[in-house]
């Protein structure tokens, strides 16, 4: 049996991650380095207007006093802020003169990566928004979202044309203060998507960002910010990939989330980044701000992650529930293998009354790998009648990882309900051996012992995205039990 | 179809099996009996491949293919089959996708194509028919909070699904009620043709009344020491195993 599991991990270790290509195509830099010049440089490319400039400067200015987060669970490396660059765009080709041509070798790409572009080919049901590097290649289906009164475009088009929903919400969650890399993003910010669901629009289809990387030496720091007005409702779906490489590189994005009175946002994410190799080399350092707030009553925000990709993971998807019987909700599996390290978890934070929120942390770990779940649930004084259940399990698929779990409680109301459940299993070799003999090999048994350990989470996805997820998790795992 | 010949085996360094002779022909049901300890549970393990047994001598042939050169995997799709004892629970996997996965590895392993989905969920209810098992058990995760009845009739269930053409019921009735001891005989006897074959491996002759043994053999410390009809289960019934012991 044991010689069988080596062979099986001999087999699988060597295999490669599946999106780890480059794109050859021409691209337009900005120096490397991070000064006030850099930060006036990439505005001045995206033609931005001057208040778009003070609010970056005024970043910058907020970041050079800030230091990086010490208290993660997390042994990060010396980042040399001065060694990375800050702007990368595919060069528009000669010849390519209408804003919607897009250069083929860039849909070649994103139809490599699964996500097509071409209008015929077009993904049904869904819209995306394909961001490479620095900036936006291509917004599927505008058109049809425009007839509903629905804005999907790439932030910088959102800037340039409807700067007042911009000026107005951005930075209203995450403040360009807030952290280290928060302040970073809101100085040298490049790309990402906006969205704005109209009073009483249900979004006709799902509308998806996919964000890739692939210059050298380059950071990408998108930025996302969706309203949801009154009575509306949108899913939006993030993905994400990266060439495999030698070197880190560094990914510090912001998303920001509104929903006002009975408004639903529903947010999922699958996060495959480069993971770096099985001896801990390379991969995507990903340090990321998510949060949003429930600020009309009634209103609800659900947080859906499946984070399987990067070297470091840090990130805390969070819901403000300011308005009355506002609800959030936090469903993830993180998935840490070889020398990869995620601090990954939630804030809740309980304002209004009758507010809920849930947490559903899966943790899997595996090689010598750190997990660890985070969460804060806070209900402040006048938060009358809170309620929060957590859940946080951990998997071990290994005895040389690590799983650690976090949870801090900060409740200043006494009607509040709070219960945290904890649980921390491995797979046992009754469960692996009992699929052998329906004729199940252990790898398939491992994969589906982890997709029903992780099933309460999936469930959450959209279809086509929990089937890719699944799949995802397999992979990751591959010639993890031994 | 199964040959055994002088099977030793052991678990952590301990010999439990210690020679071993054993034929099984197509169409036939065998009963091994035996106290407690005396070896019956490992036998059942070693033929299924349990890595935590080690085989120390000995030789096993599987319709002429040498079954202790198989992974369990091979073992069960060449048409091996185990009714655990203590059948595990997987929470989160559901029976329709266990099954699912198990009857498209044999499927593969005999090169055929996946079963599509609805040919698929048909033949689970016709199966699941013939063991009494409620629908709703189908959807829900393996074994998870299943009665100890409903976790034996869900191995006959996956016994008639994957349709071995060796069975080894390992202490069946061991827990179950009368009614459920009934079901789960029938479910054995209707899946019984010419071409297959099975191990019923008991404490007690109870079961023996529902599934009539064309053999039966008395295990004790590691050796058959009897083999006998029929009738050699009644008398154990009757004298107990002491007697063998005296022998």
């Amino acid at each position: 049996m044991e010689d069988n599991q080596n062979d099986i991990f001999d087999e699988l270790k060597n295999r490669e991650y599946k999106y780890g290509f480059v794109t050859d195509v021409e691209t337009d830099y900005v120096p490397k380095g991070l000064n006030e010049d850099i930060v006036r440089t990439i505005s001045r490319k995206k033609e931005e207007p001057e208040w778009m400039l003070e609010f970056r400067l005024k970043a910058f200015e907020a970041w050079k006093e800030m230091s990086m987060p010490h208290w993660p669970h997390l042994n990060i490396p010396e980042i040399d802020y001065q060694d990375i660059i800050y702007y990368a765009a595919p060069k528009k080709k000669e010849g390519h003169q209408s804003p919607d041509e897009v250069d083929p070798e860039l849909l070649k790409t994103f139809d490599k990566l699964g996500i097509p572009l071409h209008e015929q080919k077009l993904l049904s049901g869904m819209a995306v928004d394909a961001v490479m590097d620095s900036v936006s290649v291509k917004t599927t289906y505008k058109e049809v979202l425009a007839e509903k009164g629905v804005i999907f475009c790439s932030f910088s088009e959102a800037v340039k044309e409807h700067p007042d929903l911009v000026r107005k919400y951005m930075g209203s969650v995450v403040s360009y203060r807030d952290n280290f890399f928060a302040a970073l993003n809101s100085a040298v910010f490049s790309d990402g998507s906006f969205v704005y669901i109209p009073k009483g629009v249900r979004c006709p289809m799902e509308l998806s960002t996919y964000f890739r990387i692939n210059a050298l030496n380059t950071g990408q720091f998108e930025r996302t910010l969706i309203v949801a007005d009154d009575d509306s409702y949108v899913s939006y779906l993030e993905g994400c990939t990266a060439p495999m490489r030698d070197e880190n590189q560094l990914h510090a994005a912001i998303v920001e989330i509104i929903t006002m009175e009975n408004a639903e946002v529903k947010y999922s994410t699958v996060q495959n980044w480069y993971p770096g190799d099985k001896e801990g080399k390379g991969g995507i350092y990903n340090f990321v701000t998510k949060r949003g707030i429930c600020k009309g009553r009634n209103s609800k925000i659900s947080w859906t992650q499946v984070e399987t990709g990067s070297a470091i993971t840090w990130k805390y998807p969070s819901c403000i529930l300011s308005g009355d019987n506002s609800a959030g909700e936090f469903y993830s599996v993180a998935v840490t293998n070889h020398h990869q390290q995620a601090d990954t978890g939630t804030k809740m934070i309980h304002i209004g009354k009758n507010t809920k929120s849930r947490i559903v942390s899966k943790g899997i770990s595996a090689g010598v790998s750190q997990n660890s779940y985070r969460g804060l649930v806070k209900v402040v004084k006048g938060a009358e009648n809170a309620r929060n259940h957590s859940q946080c399990d951990s998997l071990l698929l290994s005895d040389k990882c690590g799983a650690h779990t976090f949870p801090y409680m900060d409740i200043h109301n006494e009607t509040a309900t709070v219960e945290h459940e904890a649980t921390t299993s491995k797979i046992s070799e009754e469960q692996i051996f009992y699929c052998n003999q329906r004729g199940i090999a252990t790898e398939d048994a491992v994969g589906l012992i982890i997709n029903g350990y992780a099933k309460e989470v999936l469930n959450k996805l959209p279809m086509e995205f929990a089937v890719e997820a699944q799949k995802l998790l397999q992979i990751s795992l591959e010639g993890s039990v031994g | 179809m199964l040959n055994i010949k002088n099977l030793h085996a052991s678990i952590n360094g301990k010999e439990i099996l210690k020679g071993i002779d054993l034929q099984v022909n197509a169409g036939e049901i065998h009963a091994i009996m035996g106290p407690n300890g005396s070896g019956k549970s490992t036998l059942s393990a070693v033929l299924v491949g349990n890595p935590a047994f080690e085989v120390t001598e000995g030789e096993v042939h599987f319709q002429g293919k040498d079954l202790l050169d198989l992974s369990p995997e091979e073992r069960s799709c060449e048409g091996l089959f185990l009714s655990f004892q203590y059948p595990v629970e997987i929470p989160g996997v559901s029976m329709v996708n266990f099954m699912r996965t198990a009857v498209n590895e044999h499927r593969k392993h005999k090169g055929l194509e996946p079963l599509a989905a609805g040919e698929f969920l048909k033949m689970m209810r016709e199966k699941q028919a013939i063991v009494e098992l409620d629908t709703n058990l189908i959807n829900r995760s393996v074994n998870e909070g299943f009665s100890g009845g409903e976790k034996k009739k869900n191995e006959i269930f996956q016994m008639s699904v994957l349709e071995p053409t060796l069975s080894i019921l390992d202490e069946t009735d061991s827990g179950l009620d009368i009614d459920a001891l009934r079901v789960v005989a029938n479910g054995v006897n209707k899946l019984k043709c010419p071409d297959n074959a099975t191990i019923v491996i008991t404490h007690y002759q109870r079961l023996l009344d529902y599934i009539k043994p064309d053999f039966v053999h008395v295990l004790y410390k590691g050796k058959i020491v009897k083999s006998g009809g029929a009738e050699l289960a009644l008398e154990l019934e009757k004298k107990g195993y002491d007697w063998l012991k005296e022998e």
